[in-house]
C-alpha cells in the first residue's frame, strides 16, 4: 500500500511541470495575442475547395506588411447551415468574428440586427467601383453599405444544341419544344429546382419580376405580387411540373439532382448556375460537347427575363475588436485579383462588371479528360458575355430583415408545384408573406 | 443521565422533536444529497422556468429592442396555426406506428433472447448492436441506402423509386429507420419482464391443459404488464421527440415535419425565442401528459392486482 502511494505522488511531481506549461499555453491562447502581437481577423467562411479563399487569405496577409492577419474559419458547405451557427454566435455579440462570408440574402437581416457595421465612406467608395449594380445592392442596406461585393452567379438557360436548334426565349416556348422532342421519343426533361427550399423561391422570384411585378415594394414592408403578373408566373410553375417535361423527382430536386441528371443525357433544357459547365466537361464529355447556353426564359410578353442574383459578400462583424482593420481586409480580400482567382480556382463569378471582358478570365481553360484517355482544353467561361448581360440587369430577393421567414413562406406555400392553383395561390401567397412580414406566426 | 433519558422520552412521544443524532444525520443527507439537487436545479429547473418565461414574451433576436410581454399571445399564435396541427398530426403517425411495430418485435425478440439455450451472450449483444449506433449515423446509413442513385434497396427491389419525395414512402422510411434502432431497447425491457414471470405458474397452467396461447395471453403477458407498461412509456415519450431521423432525410418536407423540427426551425433558424418557446412548452406540457396516461395505467393495474388477487 505504502509503496503504491508513494509511487503515485512521485507521478504526480513528474506531471507538475507539464501541468504548468498547459496551463501557461491556455493563458496564452485566451489573451489572443496572435504572433509577436499581430492583430488576427477571423474570417468565417465556408472553404471554397479550389482554394482560393485560403490564398486570398494570405495574399491579403502578405500585403498588410504585419498590420494583421488573416485567419479563415471555416464553415459548412450549405448556407443553410452557415447562417445558423453565423447568427447564433453574433446574437451572443461573439467578438471572435471579424470578417464574414455573406450569403446576398442576409444583408438585410444583419444589419438591421446590428450585427454588422455599414463601411466608411473612403472604403464604401473603394469596395463599389466598378461592380456591377445589382451586386452592390444587395449588399446595400437603408442606403448604406453594409458589405464588399465579392463573388456573384445567376442562372442560366443550358440546353442541347442537338436537340434544340434555336434556343426558347420564353418558358412557353420551352416547354413547346419539350413536347415536340416528347413526340419524337428524345430526351426532353426540363431540371429546374423544385425542392422545398430557397431554390425553388430563386425560380418563383425569377419568373415574377419577368413577368412584371414584385413581392415586396420599394420600402420592403409592403406585400405587392400584382394579380395577373403573379397569376403568369405560378402558371408557368405548375405548367412545367405537370407535364412530361418534369423530372419524375422534381419535389426533391435541387441544383445538383438537376446536374446528375443532365449529365445522365436525359434532359433538352435545365436552368442551372455555372458550376453545372466544368462538371459536365468532366464526368461526361459527350453531354458537355452538346451544351448551349442562353439567357434565362422570359415570360411571354414581358420583354426579356429578369434573373434573381446570387453570390457572396464580405461583412464585417460589429463586435470585433479590429473593426478598423477588417475594413481594409475586406477591401484587399474582395480585389480584383483575388476576384480573378475565385472564379478560375472556384468558378465563382467576379462581381467587377469589366473582368467579364478581361482575357484572364474570357481566355482561361481547363484540362477535360475524355472516356478515351485524351486531354484537351476547353474553355472556362465560354458563356461570360452571356453571363454579364444577364447580371447587368439581373434582381434582388426581397430586402427586408425578414427575409429568412418571406423565404419560407414563399417555398411553403408552392410546394409541391404541381398542386399550384394559380387564381387561388395568389390570395395564399399574399397572406402567408403578410404574416411573415410581421414575424408572427408558426412557418 | 436523567435528563438525558426525559429528553429522549419526549422525543418519542413528540414526533418532530428528533434526537440529536437523527437531526445530524439529517443534516448530513441533506448535505450529501445538496449537490445533486443543486446541479438538477441548475441544469433542468432553471431552463424550463426559462423557457416558461420566454414564451411569454414577444422575443426575436433579430429585433432585441421590440422585446416585450404579451402574455399567452404566443401559445394563440401557436395553437391557431395550421403548422402545428400538421406536425402534431405527422408526429402521433410516427409515434404510434412505430412503437406499435416496436413492441410486436420486441417481443419476439426478447421472447428469442429469453428462450435461446446456447450462445446465449452472442444472441443478446448482437441484437442490441442496432441501439449503440448513434441516431444520425443511423439515419444517414438508411438515407444513403435508399438513395436513388447511390442506394442499394432499389437495386434489391428492382425498382427506380425517388422515396423521400412522396409522402408516404418518406413516413415508410422515417419509421423503419426509427423500428430498426430501437426495437433493441424495447426487447431489452421486455426481457426484463420475462423474468418476472415464474417458471412454475407457466408449467402449472401446461398441466392443466392450457393451450400455448392460452399461455401466453392469460398467464405471461398479465403478469408482464408492468414491464410492457414501462417500455411503452419509455418508447412513446422517446419517439414523440423525435428530431434526428426526420432532420436528415427530409428536413421536414412531405409533410414529415415533426413538432421538434417546428421547435428547432422556430427557435434556431427564425431566432423567434418567444414563439419557439412557446412551442417547446407545448410539448413538454403534451409529454407530461402522455406520461401522466401511462401512470395512470400502471395506478389502476397495481390497485386492482392488490384488490383482487
Amino acid at each position: 500500500m505504502r509503496r503504491r502511494g508513494r509511487r503515485e505522488t512521485s507521478e504526480l511531481r513528474r506531471l507538475a511541470p507539464l501541468l504548468v506549461v498547459l496551463t501557461l499555453i491556455a493563458a496564452a491562447c485566451g489573451s489572443g495575442g496572435g504572433e509577436g502581437g499581430v492583430p488576427t481577423l477571423h474570417w468565417y467562411s465556408y472553404d471554397e475547395p479550389g482554394g482560393s479563399y485560403v490564398d486570398a487569405a494570405k495574399a491579403c496577409t502578405a500585403a498588410a506588411h504585419g498590420r494583421y492577419r488573416i485567419d479563415l474559419v471555416t464553415l459548412p458547405n450549405d448556407a443553410d447551415q452557415q447562417r445558423e451557427q453565423l447568427v447564433r454566435r453574433l446574437a451572443a455579440k461573439d467578438s471572435d468574428i471579424d470578417l464574414i462570408s455573406q450569403d446576398v440574402i442576409w444583408t438585410a437581416e444583419f444589419a438591421q440586427a446590428g450585427w454588422i457595421l455599414p463601411f466608411p465612406k473612403a472604403e464604401a467608395t473603394k469596395v463599389t467601383k466598378g461592380r456591377l449594380k445589382p451586386s452592390v445592392q444587395t449588399a446595400t442596406y437603408e442606403h448604406r453599405l453594409f458589405a464588399a461585393p465579392f463573388t456573384s452567379n445567376t442562372q442560366l438557360l443550358w440546353y442541347r444544341k442537338s436537340l434544340v436548334p434555336h434556343p426558347p426565349t420564353t418558358w412557353g416556348q420551352a416547354l413547346r419544344d419539350t413536347q415536340r422532342l416528347d413526340q419524337q421519343g428524345k430526351p426532353h426533361q426540363f431540371q429546374v429546382q423544385g425542392q422545398r427550399y430557397e431554390g425553388l423561391v430563386v425560380w418563383f422570384i425569377s419568373l415574377l419580376e419577368s413577368a412584371g411585378t414584385t413581392v415586396l415594394d420599394k420600402t420592403g414592408t409592403k406585400v405587392v405580387l400584382a394579380t395577373k403578373p403573379t397569376e403568369r408566373a405560378l402558371s408557368v410553375m405548375r405548367d412545367l411540373s405537370r407535364s412530361s417535361a418534369a423530372p419524375a423527382a422534381l419535389s426533391t430536386a435541387r441544383e445538383d439532382d438537376g446536374r446528375l441528371a443532365w449529365e445522365s443525357g436525359s434532359s433538352a433544357f435545365m436552368v442551372n448556375y455555372t458550376f453545372v459547365w466544368p462538371s459536365a466537361n468532366t464526368n461526361a464529355p459527350d453531354i458537355a460537347q452538346d451544351m448551349g447556353w442562353a439567357r434565362y426564359p422570359g415570360i411571354a410578353g414581358g420583354g426579356p427575363s429578369k434573373v434573381t442574383i446570387g453570390g457572396f459578400n464580405l461583412g464585417v462583424g460589429a463586435f470585433g475588436h479590429h473593426t478598423d482593420l477588417a475594413f481594409q481586409a475586406a477591401a484587399c480580400l474582395t480585389s480584383e485579383k483575388n476576384q480573378i482567382d475565385a472564379a478560375i480556382k472556384g468558378g465563382l463569378l467576379p462581381t467587377t462588371e469589366a473582368l467579364y471582358d478581361d482575357p484572364k478570365l474570357t481566355d482561361a481553360t481547363q484540362d477535360v479528360t475524355d472516356p478515351s484517355g485524351k486531354t484537351k482544353k476547353v474553355k472556362s467561361f465560354p458563356y461570360a458575355d452571356v453571363l454579364k448581360a444577364t447580371l447587368a440587369d439581373a434582381v434582388l430577393r426581397p430586402q427586408t430583415p425578414f427575409y429568412n421567414d418571406v423565404s419560407l413562406a414563399i417555398s411553403r406555400t408552392l410546394h409541391p408545384t404541381n398542386h399550384i392553383d394559380p387564381q387561388a395561390d395568389v390570395q395564399r401567397l399574399r397572406d402567408a408573406i403578410k404574416r411573415a412580414l410581421k414575424g408572427e406566426g408558426l412557418l | 443521565m436523567t435528563t438525558a433519558s426525559t429528553t429522549g422520552t419526549a422525543a418519542i412521544a413528540t414526533r418532530p422533536r428528533l434526537t440529536e443524532r437523527a437531526r445530524s444525520e439529517r443534516r448530513l443527507g441533506w448535505m450529501l444529497s445538496a449537490p445533486a439537487v443543486i446541479v438538477m436545479l441548475v441544469v433542468t429547473a432553471y431552463p424550463i422556468v426559462y423557457a416558461i418565461w420566454l414564451s411569454l414574451q414577444r422575443y426575436d433576436l433579430r429585433f432585441p429592442d421590440d422585446r416585450k410581454l404579451v402574455g399567452l399571445r404566443n401559445y394563440g399564435a401557436v395553437l391557431g396555426n395550421e403548422v402545428f396541427w400538421q406536425d402534431l398530426t405527422s408526429t402521433l403517425v410516427i409515434t404510434v406506428i412505430s412503437v406499435v411495430v416496436e413492441l410486436v418485435l420486441g417481443f419476439a425478440l426478447a421472447w428469442i433472447m429469453y428462450k435461446a439455450i446456447f450462445g446465449r451472450a452472442i444472441v443478446r449483444a448482437s441484437l442490441l448492436v442496432p441501439y449503440g449506433i448513434i441516431t444520425v449515423v443511423a439515419a444517414f446509413s438508411w438515407r444513403f441506402a435508399f438513395d436513388p442513385t447511390t442506394g442499394f434497396v432499389n437495386g434489391l427491389l428492382n425498382t427506380d423509386r425517388s422515396w423521400f419525395s412522396a409522402s408516404w414512402t418518406s413516413y415508410l422510411v422515417i419509421i423503419a429507420t426509427e423500428v430498426w434502432k430501437t426495437t433493441p431497447f424495447m426487447a431489452l425491457l421486455l426481457l426484463a419482464g420475462f423474468t418476472l414471470v415464474p417458471d412454475d405458474v407457466v408449467k402449472a397452467a401446461r398441466v392443466d391443459g392450457a393451450s400455448a396461447w392460452q399461455r401466453l395471453t392469460k398467464i405471461i403477458i398479465p403478469l408482464m404488464k408492468p414491464a410492457i407498461l414501462v417500455a411503452l412509456l419509455f418508447r412513446t415519450l422517446d419517439a414523440f421527440r423525435i428530431f434526428d431521423s426526420v432532420y436528415v432525410m427530409t428536413r421536414g418536407a412531405q409533410n414529415t415535419e415533426t413538432l421538434s423540427i417546428l421547435g428547432y426551425n422556430t427557435l434556431i433558424t427564425r431566432l423567434n425565442l418567444g414563439l419557439g418557446s412557446a412551442v417547446s412548452v407545448i410539448m413538454f406540457l403534451l409529454v407530461i401528459l402522455i406520461a401522466a396516461l401511462f401512470v395512470k395505467g400502471f395506478g389502476a393495474d397495481l390497485a386492482q392486482q392488490r384488490g383482487e388477487r
